[in-house]
């Protein structure tokens, strides 16, 4: 027998069916590579090899670490940046978690509505909550009393602005992590008669632990790296991310903007490693046979269901009104005179209304290539050959961007895509370069996203249609594709509003024709034009909010047309 | 058949001819940090004075501009710099990266407003100074007395009651603490900072942030720029100027050609225009301070006394202490920024 089996063939040689297939994929993670390698890993490697030089150009090893660890607010800064990073992680997890569990596993109503009124902070400039939270908690504030006396300017406000501005991204994570479930586990539960906290524990939460290891490292990395919240509403609240921007603009030391976004990208080496970690340990949750839940009524969770989703949704609703207004009034708080004159935006930019059109555009752009693009990568990854340097590298340059500042990001971009000697130069100035911008700047969520999509559905879809010699491809386009068209339409609508809203990475790479509305806000706001600066982020949002409806309408259609055999 | 085909050639040989007459207008990149408001007037003019040019704006304010043309020194993308800090044009002389050329009519500048360089390598436009954004408002709903000099704000009336822009961050923060040294010897300023300190309740990371949180009565007090206030008050803020007068920093708006642009010709003819008293007179439109001599100034509410309170102080030589003065103010106040009640 033994010696039987040593004249068999190696495994190796039965390849040559199954390498068509991997042969396609590996080509296609090669391309994917070479797009992030020039999107990404080359301008941020032009940058970060600055951290080594001094400002003649000469390379002076870890002089500017060393010179950067003897400042001396940089402990006080990073453990800052640390603590109001886990304080917001822990804050908006459970909140998020819940609002994910109440539209996937109760039956309360109006979930379509929860669904859209979830996304509000990412619809809207970083600038719309921190002007609404200066007018409700600010010195001159209607609910002022309401902070005990602790000044919002500072920990406080960072925290507000930033539990309001992270909730979407966790919840559309943790959503479709809760998305799917396999109603035999429930049933099996309910035979053992499991008390319903029991199922709880051994069956929702452990199917849903990628999705909260995901959410939790997207929620602690955009605190630690986001520079906008503490540089309008933190006061003097030393940071690591405003450092940054202190190095960058305030000193025009490049140098040591290089250094602190070095340091600010440990927290994304961390997290890939835990991804690296999480990935190991998974299993696909949804098997081909498995069978979707569907909740069953029950009276207490869903009451309390709604509840939260109606405080958390009123939270999120009534900040945005209290923007809204600010809009509209003439002068806060001195003259609350309600008027439209806000909206004449030529009146406070050159540009006026052309830069939202400019910014509709870009956004567009970005959503219709980086979506089908986010996806597929996500799928070569997850459905790949998984040897070589390949997929290692790919999911390295996938998790980065997300701790990348964007600040650092754009001089990136202008260090690497402005060199003289790069052929690719003639993209800069234009709205190409934004595109690219975009795209790799808001990678990562969309990547998790498609990520925990794709984990979710059974490898043996692949196999079934492998021995039944369907191209990988076609089982991609057929299969995949349609099961996942829900997280696509997601990650093309979290790109559109991405777009329309990012200010840090783009402010240095617009040109002359290429001012976007979001650039305008943040402009009309340092010049005291409070109201126009909130009438613009308003307009912005109202955009947003338009095409996340029109995804909510015809999410309907696909969902009957391609989700159907999710019910029973 | 014939007309149908051939009227849409017409129209488009009459586009073409538009198209053909724009081009031969030399577009001018300009980089600026002027305020949003100054621009469609300015490129106006610009265009009328100077035939054959378009002017291309690209705004943010001091900082990003300066680091946007730093970074993209290798490979230009900027024509002309105008409207941008005399701080930040010596900074770009030392990197080499500003063209000399000295425009036509530029010796009649006041000699302390224009590069010291033959040829000039950049021409002062306009100075603007520290002052205070003072909420009478607020003061009178606290009791704050109107302050008249900096001094005056060290009162313990004014606790938790000032915002002032970090330097670190800002070049509005820079330039009034260079003033204060100017005025005050680095000893004494030192001194003063550290009694103001007590006063401080933010260093903000933005220099309009003080006077824009003043206007809405967040604060009784902000240090900022002269002209930040002008807009606020337009819009009905109950915003008082007040320019101390005991020494006020200022800084300077200057123009420069950028080395390496494609357009040296048009640039050169619109930095001759920028020294001209057609542009002066409408740089007064905004600000008190002119680089030109002998040109009055439109705008209105500064006293006339006003360029007497101006620290004289030597703008190459604080851009040569720039640094250390920041690792001082650092060292010295940056560490303590836990933030008080």
């Amino acid at each position: 027998m033994s010696d039987l089996a040593a004249l068999l063939p190696a495994p190796d040689a039965v390849r040559p069916r199954a390498s068509t297939a991997t042969r396609v994929m590996r080509g296609g993670q090669w391309l994917a590579l070479l797009a992030l390698g020039l999107a990404l890993l080359l301008p941020m490697g032009t940058l970060l090899s600055r951290a080594f030089g001094n400002a003649a150009g000469e390379f002076v090893w870890f002089a500017n670490f060393a010179a950067y660890v003897t400042t001396p607010s940089l402990l006080a800064a990073a453990w800052n940046s640390v603590w109001t990073a886990a304080l917001t992680t822990a804050l908006v997890i459970p909140l998020a978690f819940f609002y994910a569990y109440a539209l996937t596993r109760s039956r309360i109503p109006a979930k379509g509505a929860f669904r859209a009124a979830m996304l509000i902070p990412i619809l809207a400039p970083s600038l719309l909550p921190a002007l609404a939270l200066i007018t409700l908690f600010g010195n001159q504030g209607l609910l002022k009393g309401a902070l005990l006396g602790y000044p919002l300017y500072g920990p406080v406000g960072i925290i507000m602005a930033q539990v309001f501005a992270c909730f979407p991204h966790a919840a559309i994570i943790l959503a479709v992590a809760l998305g799917t479930a396999d109603g035999r586990l429930y049933e099996a539960a309910a035979a053992l008669k499991a008390s319903a906290f029991r199922t709880f524990l051994t069956v929702t939460l452990p199917q849903a632990r990628y999705g909260l290891i995901s959410a939790a490292i997207v929620v602690f990395t955009l605190v630690m790296t986001d520079f906008g919240v503490p540089k309008v509403i933190g006061g003097q609240f030393p940071v690591l991310a405003t450092d940054v921007y202190k190095q960058v603009v305030g000193q025009l030391d490049f140098n040591m903007g290089a250094v602190v976004g070095i340091v600010l990208l440990l927290p994304a080496v961390i997290a890939f490693l835990i991804d690296r970690w999480a990935q190991r340990q998974r299993e696909a949750t949804m098997s081909g046979r498995a069978v979707v839940y569907a909740p069953k009524p029950n009276l207490v969770r869903d009451w309390l269901c709604l509840l939260h989703c109606l405080a958390v949704a009123g939270v999120l609703l009534g900040l945005t009104g209290v923007a809204a207004w600010g809009s509209l009034i003439t002068f806060w708080p001195y003259n609350l005179t309600l008027t439209l004159a806000n909206y004449d935006f030529a009146n406070f930019d050159p540009a006026g209304w052309g830069a939202v059109w400019t910014s509709v555009r870009l956004a567009t752009l970005v959503a219709v290539i980086g979506a089908p693009a986010i996806f597929t990568i996500a799928w070569l990854l997850e459905r790949g050959p998984k040897g070589g340097p390949v997929p290692g590298l790919l999911r390295l340059a996938a998790t980065v961007p997300l701790a990348i500042p964007g600040l650092v990001l754009g001089l990136a971009y202008i260090l690497f895509f402005n060199h003289p000697a790069n052929p690719l130069n003639f993209f800069y100035g234009g709205l190409v370069i934004l595109v690219v911008n975009c795209l790799t700047h808001f990678y990562t969520v969309g990547h998790l996203t498609a990520v925990t999509a794709i984990r979710q559905l059974d490898p043996e879809f692949e196999a079934v249609g492998a021995s039944l010699r369907v191209p990988v491809l076609v089982t991609f386009a057929r299969v995949t594709v349609p099961i996942c068209l829900p997280a696509i339409l997601d990650i093309a609508v979290y790109l559109f509003v991405n777009a329309m809203t990012t200010v840090s990475a783009v402010i240095f790479l617009y040109g002359p024709d290429t001012k976007l509305a979001s650039i305008a806000v943040v402009h009309m706001d340092e010049a005291g034009q409070v109201s126009a600066a909130a009438a613009m982020a308003c307009t912005i949002l109202a955009i947003t909010a338009a095409v996340k409806l029109v995804q909510v309408l015809a999410g309907g259609l696909v969902d009957r047309s391609t989700q159907a055999w999710r019910q029973r | 058949m014939l007309r149908r085909a051939l009227l849409p050639l017409a129209l488009g040989l009459v586009a073409l001819a538009g198209v053909a007459q724009a081009q031969t207008r030399t577009r001018l990149t300009v980089y600026t940090a002027l305020e949003t408001e100054q621009l469609a007037p300015l490129k106006a003019a610009a265009e009328a004075a100077v035939p054959g040019i378009e002017v291309a704006w690209v705004r943010d304010s001091t900082g990003v501009i300066t680091a946007r043309l730093i970074a993209e020194r290798q490979n230009p993308r900027a024509d002309v710099i105008w409207g941008v800090s005399a701080f930040s044009l010596l900074q770009m002389e030392a990197l080499e990266m500003l063209e000399p050329y000295t425009p036509q009519g530029a010796e009649a500048l006041r000699p302390n407003m224009r590069s010291d360089r033959s040829p000039m390598t950049w021409t002062g436009m306009d100075a603007f100074v520290a002052a205070i954004c003072f909420n009478t408002a607020v003061a009178q709903q606290r009791n704050l007395p109107r302050p008249t000099t900096w001094a005056d704000l060290l009162a313990p009336a004014f606790r938790g009651q000032v915002v002032m822009p970090n330097p670190n961050s800002s070049g509005t923060g820079f330039l009034t603490v260079a003033g204060w040294i100017g005025a005050q010897g680095e000893a004494r300023a030192w001194d003063y900072m550290r009694g103001l300190h007590d006063n401080i309740q933010v260093y903000t990371h933005s220099g309009s942030a003080p006077c824009n949180n003043a206007a809405r009565g967040e604060y009784g007090v902000g240090i900022s720029l002269d002209m930040r206030a002008v807009t606020l008050r337009n819009q009905g803020a109950p915003l008082e100027i007040i320019v101390p007068t005991d020494g006020v920093g200022y800084d300077i708006e200057g123009t420069a050609i950028q080395r390496g642009t494609r357009n040296l010709d048009a640039a050169r003819r619109f930095v001759d225009w920028s020294v001209s008293r057609q542009a002066a007179e409408l740089y007064g439109r905004w600000y008190a301070l002119l680089a030109l001599p002998g040109v009055q100034p439109a705008v209105r509410g500064y006293p006339a006394e006003f360029e007497q309170r101006l620290v004289s102080q030597d703008i190459r030589a604080v851009a040569n202490e720039r640094e250390r003065i920041l690792r001082e103010w650092a060292s010295r106040f940056d560490g303590k920024s836990a933030p008080r009640n």
